[in-house]
Formats: structure tokens, sequence, C-alpha cells
């Protein structure tokens, strides 16, 4: 096995598919919500929607670690950037997403500030190793995927007593983004959401029982699946069979991967490192209680945001850009009167469109004609 | 002579002399260049003259499959000879950067030097500066070319016809993966390596055997999938591309994967794609097969009408998206 073509394989579609028309009850609407943004990609990429019966539909939800970004916290990174003797070191698709002036990482890069791609923590450490004389800041986002990554950098800095690296923290916790989502969908009188896809990569790192106490307190069943198009039909599929049966638990099509407990090894990197902070900014869901990361006292040294003095800024979206639904699950792209219009990947005047896992980047991509 | 390249080298001075007699002139080789003029006279046949130029810089300048030297010959000759022409004569230039290994810029002129050889182009005329140290990222390249067109031949990106056929000469992205996997903050390795080459030879064959092909063209930055764009935009027309048909290498593939890339959007260096009218393509195939460069080619699509020029790639999994052309760089996915 390849695991290149296999879950990708038409004829497993095609039965998968015969299965969910067969299954799913004619006189009922099915709506689930697929949290990650690896799923959306996967969903748009592979056409899934044109698979499904008008009656099951999937709606995005805010798993997109670049989407959820507030622009307060990138337009922190920008000030970061600016400082003098600064290297500046962020993921790829952190780059092209604007700020409060629209103005971006590549852009501040063209305007001269020291900021470089990397693939992982490593390379920015290394960079911090080879060169002692600048001050080497990672810029660090993402779920629980890219948290354990993180963490062991920070160990390793302090193990080295690297004093010129640091890490501007941004990790934030599925589980509460969750919950809160819940509770707003909770009070609002729109769709209502039968169950979830859940995040493929970041169950691996907390396991299928992170989910268990928001599920049944809310009543939604959950099925974590992979990010091929085979695995999400499948966890379709068995979504509709928990419905049809009345049952609410947390399934895991994606076995090959995810089990119920986890990563051990990973779990214990973040809690070594980092500890809760009392609130966040979310793009679209507001400040949510103990819903990111922040680096510990012990290790205060290489936190960025302690080392360095970041003003506020007053920080504004663009008129009109409707992220902040499209995150909570309560419209879609084609919603928003600027989607491809005037918003498009080359001109993005939102994060839902710079990454290729926001909303509006993989409608735009791959399913903008039937819109 | 110095073992590093000095400013010195570039200033019009007795180093300079020293550089080009002992390094470019033995490499290239030829009366014309011999003659050190400024610049290079040389009689031509009557007849459509095509004309190319394009600056190099690739970071690392050695990858498998080639370097820099071999990319610049290459990339002219392959500009030229998308318009059907018969590639005859380069102009080079060089800027270096202060302190770049005479050793290394030795390595890159003689594969320059091959590579011009085996398309039988000559190196005529060309130029060194030299920028301090921190200026350049070793060395630039820049080359012109000029090639003769046949008669007959016309081809252009607006010439894509509804019902016409979409040719891929081979395995797509192998450039740009090779480039990719040296680069030092990618730990991940692979076998692949670059298909910079020269295509002139290719399209001979394939002008001859069918003069009316519509287009030709060599996906480089931006891929297939760019490339694709433009002629559909150029000629007004849409496109469907069948996934499955598309040759990509399982390591390139894979290597796609791992970084959140899609193949169709990485460079190519040795590749082109044809358009012909239906009733061309099955022989125009048969005839590209037959070629060393062109083995692996594939009919990938057809040309149709579409006012928006979209174009789309009917998936493997049996769904349809559209492909558009890259919007920025090509970066990879976090998640
Ligand atoms: S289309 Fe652009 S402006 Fe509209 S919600 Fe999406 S990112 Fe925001």
């Amino acid at each position: 096995m390849k695991y290149l073509n296999e879950f990708r394989n038409p004829h497993y579609a095609k039965a998968l598919a015969a299965l969910i028309a067969k299954e799913a009850h004619a006189d009922q609407q099915y709506l689930f919500m697929e949290f990650c943004g690896g799923h959306t990609h996967a969903i748009h990429r592979y056409g899934i929607p044109s698979l499904l019966p008008a009656n099951v539909e999937l709606i995005h939800g805010p798993g997109c670690p670049v989407c959820i970004l507030p622009l307060s916290r990138i337009d922190k990174a920008l000030a970061l950037s600016a400082k003098p003797n600064v290297i500046l070191c962020s993921y790829g698709d952190m780059l092209r997403v604007p700020g409060s002036h629209r103005q971006t990482l590549l852009t501040a890069k063209a305007g001269g500030a020291d900021i470089r791609m990397v693939y992982s923590v490593q390379d920015a450490l290394a960079i911090a190793i080879a060169m002692p004389d600048k001050n080497i800041v990672f810029f660090a986002i993402g779920f629980e995927t890219t948290t354990p990554a993180t963490a062991h950098a920070i160990l390793e800095a302090k193990k080295l007593q690297l004093s010129n690296f640091s890490v501007f923290c941004n990790h934030v916790l599925t589980p509460v983004a969750l919950e809160c989502l819940l509770q707003s969908q909770a009070n609002d009188p729109c769709p209502t959401l039968q169950g979830f896809i859940g995040p493929a990569h970041v169950s691996i790192i907390i396991g299928s029982k992170a989910y268990e106490a928001v599920c049944q307190k809310y009543r939604k069943p959950m099925v974590i699946a992979g990010f091929e198009p085979i695995d999400v039909l499948h966890a379709i599929l068995l979504l509709i069979r928990q419905i049809n049966h009345g049952v609410c638990k947390v399934e895991i099509q994606y076995c090959r991967a995810v089990t119920e407990t986890g990563n051990g090894l990973s779990q214990q990197l973040i809690r070594e490192v980092f500890a809760l902070r009392d609130t966040f900014e979310w793009r679209g869901l507001g400040f949510l209680a103990n819903s990111a990361l922040k680096i510990k006292e012990n290790y205060r040294e290489f936190d960025a945001e302690r080392r360095y003095t970041l003003n506020d800024t007053f920080s504004k979206a663009y008129p009109g850009c409707q992220c902040g639904a499209i995150l909570r699950g309560l419209k879609k792209p084609q919603q928003c009167a600027l989607f491809a219009k005037v918003c498009t990947p080359d001109n993005a005047l939102g994060s839902c469109m710079v990454s290729s896992e926001g909303a509006c980047a993989a409608v735009y991509a791959y399913s903008r004609v039937k819109c | 002579m110095s073992s590093v390249i000095e400013m010195r080298h570039g200033s019009g001075t007795l180093a300079m002399q020293q550089l080009i007699e002992q390094i470019f002139l033995p490499a290239f080789d030829n009366p014309y260049l011999n003659q050190k003029n400024d610049q290079a006279c040389f009689a031509m046949k009557a007849g459509r003259l095509a004309m190319s130029t394009d600056a190099y810089v690739i970071a690392p300048l050695f990858f498998p499959g080639g370097d820099i030297g071999s990319l610049a010959v290459h990339g002219t000759i392959n500009d030229l000879a998308m318009a059907g022409a018969t590639p005859l004569y380069l102009a080079a230039s060089f800027i270096l950067e202060e302190g770049f290994l005479i050793t290394d810029l030795q390595r890159i002129v003689a594969s320059m030097a091959r590579a011009a050889k085996k398309s039988k182009v000559v190196i005529v005329t060309g130029d060194t500066k030299v920028v301090e140290r921190g200026k350049g990222d070793g060395v630039f390249i820049t080359t012109t070319g000029i090639g003769i067109v046949p008669d007959g031949i016309s081809l252009s990106s607006d010439r894509a016809k509804v019902g016409d056929k979409i040719i891929v000469s081979g395995f797509v992205g192998d450039h740009g993966i090779a480039i990719m996997s040296l680069r030092h903050n990618l730990h991940f390795h692979t076998l692949i390596q670059s298909d910079s080459v020269a295509l002139d030879d290719l399209v001979q064959a394939m002008i001859k055997a069918v003069p009316d092909i519509h287009c030709l063209r060599d996906p480089t930055r931006g891929g297939v999938a760019t490339t694709l764009n433009e002629l559909a935009q150029s000629s007004k027309i849409g496109m469907v591309i069948e996934e499955a048909k598309i040759p990509i290498k399982i390591a390139v593939a894979s290597a796609c994967e791992l970084l959140g890339l899609d193949a169709l959007y990485v460079a190519n260096e040795g590749k082109l794609i044809a358009i012909c009218a239906q009733q061309d393509a099955a022989y125009l195939l048969t005839i590209m097969q037959a070629h060393l460069l062109g083995r692996d080619a594939q009919i990938i699509g057809t040309v149709v009408s579409d006012q928006r020029c979209l174009v789309q790639l009917k998936t493997r999994f049996g769904g349809m998206r559209i492909i558009d052309s890259l919007a920025g760089e090509l970066l990879p996915r976090i998640c």
C-alpha cells in the first residue's frame, strides 16, 4: 500500500455514495460540519458534495489554523518582524495573510524585514544556532498538530542555552473551539448541525477521548476521519448511521492513525512547556476563555511576547469580509458579496481566502463555477 | 590565477582578460568568440528568425540532473524551439559574486559548453560583471538566443481551437521536486533528477511530421497548470484535462503529498505541451513517443469552447475541478 491512490479509489467512492444515498432517510435533512480545513480542502478538491444526495449537506468549521488567527496577532507578527536585528520565521501559508492595513509578511519582507519561510520549527532553531548575532523569532501557529514540535524546540533551546531564540506562541485548542461553536449554535436559530467530521491530524495527538465530553454535552456525534476523500465519505456514512440509530458517540474512522488516548509523548511535551491562556481571540469566534496556550513561566526567556514590547493595535477587518460567519459555519463563501469578484487568492481580503485549507480558497479553487 | 572571484575580475583589467582567456574562450571555443570583439557578426539564411532571452537564478547552483549552466542553455534553446525554430547562436552574460569559487565557475562553463554542443548551438558573445560579496547568489546567468523558423511553421499560443488535443511530452514536476529536495531546510531525500534538457531535436521531429501543430509551450515556472491557463487565455478557449492521463512519477507524487503541493504547479525544464488538431493527434503522439525525449508523452485533454477560459480537470476520483494559474509563490501547507 502506498497510501497515494487507495483512499482516492473512485470505485470505493461510488459504493460509499450508493450506501449513503440508500441509508439517508429521504424525509430527513442531514447537516454535518467538517471541523478541519484539511477536510474542507479534500471535500472541494474531490468534488464530494456532488456525490451526496441533496438532503446530506456539509458545512465548514473553524479548523484552519491560518484562518482563525485574528488580525491583531498578524499585526503583532508584523511588528515583531520590524524589530531591529530580528529574523521572523514562519510557516509558508501564514505569509500571505493580510493584517490590518492589508500588509502581509510577504509585503513586509519585500520592504526589507528579514522574514523566512520554514517548514518546521526545527529550521528556525537551526537558524538561531547558525546566526548567534541575530534574534530568531518563530511565529508558532496551529492546533495540537504543530504544538508538540514547538514544545520540543523550546526544550531544545533551553538545553542549548540559546539566548537568541524565542517563540511567538499562537497555539490553540480544538476541543474548546468545538464547545464554543456548539454553544453559539445553541443560541442561534439557524440550521441545526447534527454532527461533526472530526479532525484528522489533531486527533492523532490528543486522541478521540478528548472530544467525548463536548459531544455528549451537546448530544452531537462525531466521526474522526482521515484527509482522503474515501475517509470523508466513509465518515459521512458512519454519521448518518449514528443519527438514524439515535446514537451519539465519538467514533474513529481514521483508525490507521488515531487512537482513543492519542500520543502520550506529545501530550507530555505540551504539558511541560505550555499552560492555558486565560483568553485568546479567534477570528469569527471572538475571545474564548482557556482556548489557547502560552509558554510556561519556566521557559519565559523563550516567550517573544515577554521579550519584546508589543502594543495592542486597533485591528480592523476588510469591510464586508464574512470570514467570521464562515468560520462559525453560519455562511458559505458564496454568500460573501466580495467572493470571487473582489476577493481572489491573488488579492485575498480575508484569511479564509489565503490558506488552501480556508473555506473561501477551497471553494474558489475547485468549485466556483457551480456557485 | 586566484582561486575565487575578486572585484578586479570585473573591472576591465588584466585579471578580467585572464578570466576570459582561461575560462570562457577554451570552453566555448569558436571563431566568433575567439575574435574577442564586443559583438559577433554572422550571416543568416533568409527567413523568419526567432529570438529569446532569459535570466537564470537558481539555488542550489548544482542539482541532480544539471546545474545553472546547462539550465541557462537548455532554457533559452527551449524558448526558441517552442516557436519551431532551429537554435543557432547564443549570447551569455554572467553576474558573478565576489568570493565565488573559480572551480565552480569552470564546472558551470563546461556544462554550458556541453549543453550547447549537444544542440549544435554556438555561444558567440558574452559579458561578465562582478558584484560585491552578499549582493549576488554565487552566479546569475542571462542567455539570449537566435534561431531560424522553417517556412510554413506558425506556432503561437493563440491558435488552439475547439476540438484540438493537448499533449504533454512526459513526466511532470521532476525539476521542481529535485530542486526543492535540495533546499537546506527541507529534510527529505529523493532520487528524482531534474529533467533539464534541450527540446529542439524533439520539436524538429514533431514539426516535420505535423507542420500544422497549433501551439507549443514549455511548462517551466508555474508548471503545467499555469501554462495551460495561459494558452487558454491567449486562445480564448477552455480545456478539459484528464487527471488519470497526466504522467507523474510516484516519487514526485509522494513528495508533493508530503509538502502539500500539487505536481501540476511544479516547474519542469525538459517538457513541452503541444496542441494540435484532433486528426493529427494520434500521429503526433506516435512520433513523440518514438523520440527519447517524448517516450512518455500522453494526450491529456481536449480544447473546449468556454468564454471564461477555464481549465478544468476531470479527476481520477470522478469529479471536475478548476485548475487555476499559480497565485504567488508555491507555499506549502502547514497541516
Ligand atoms: S471571500 Fe474574501 S472577503 Fe469574503 S469572506 Fe472569504 S476571505 Fe473574506
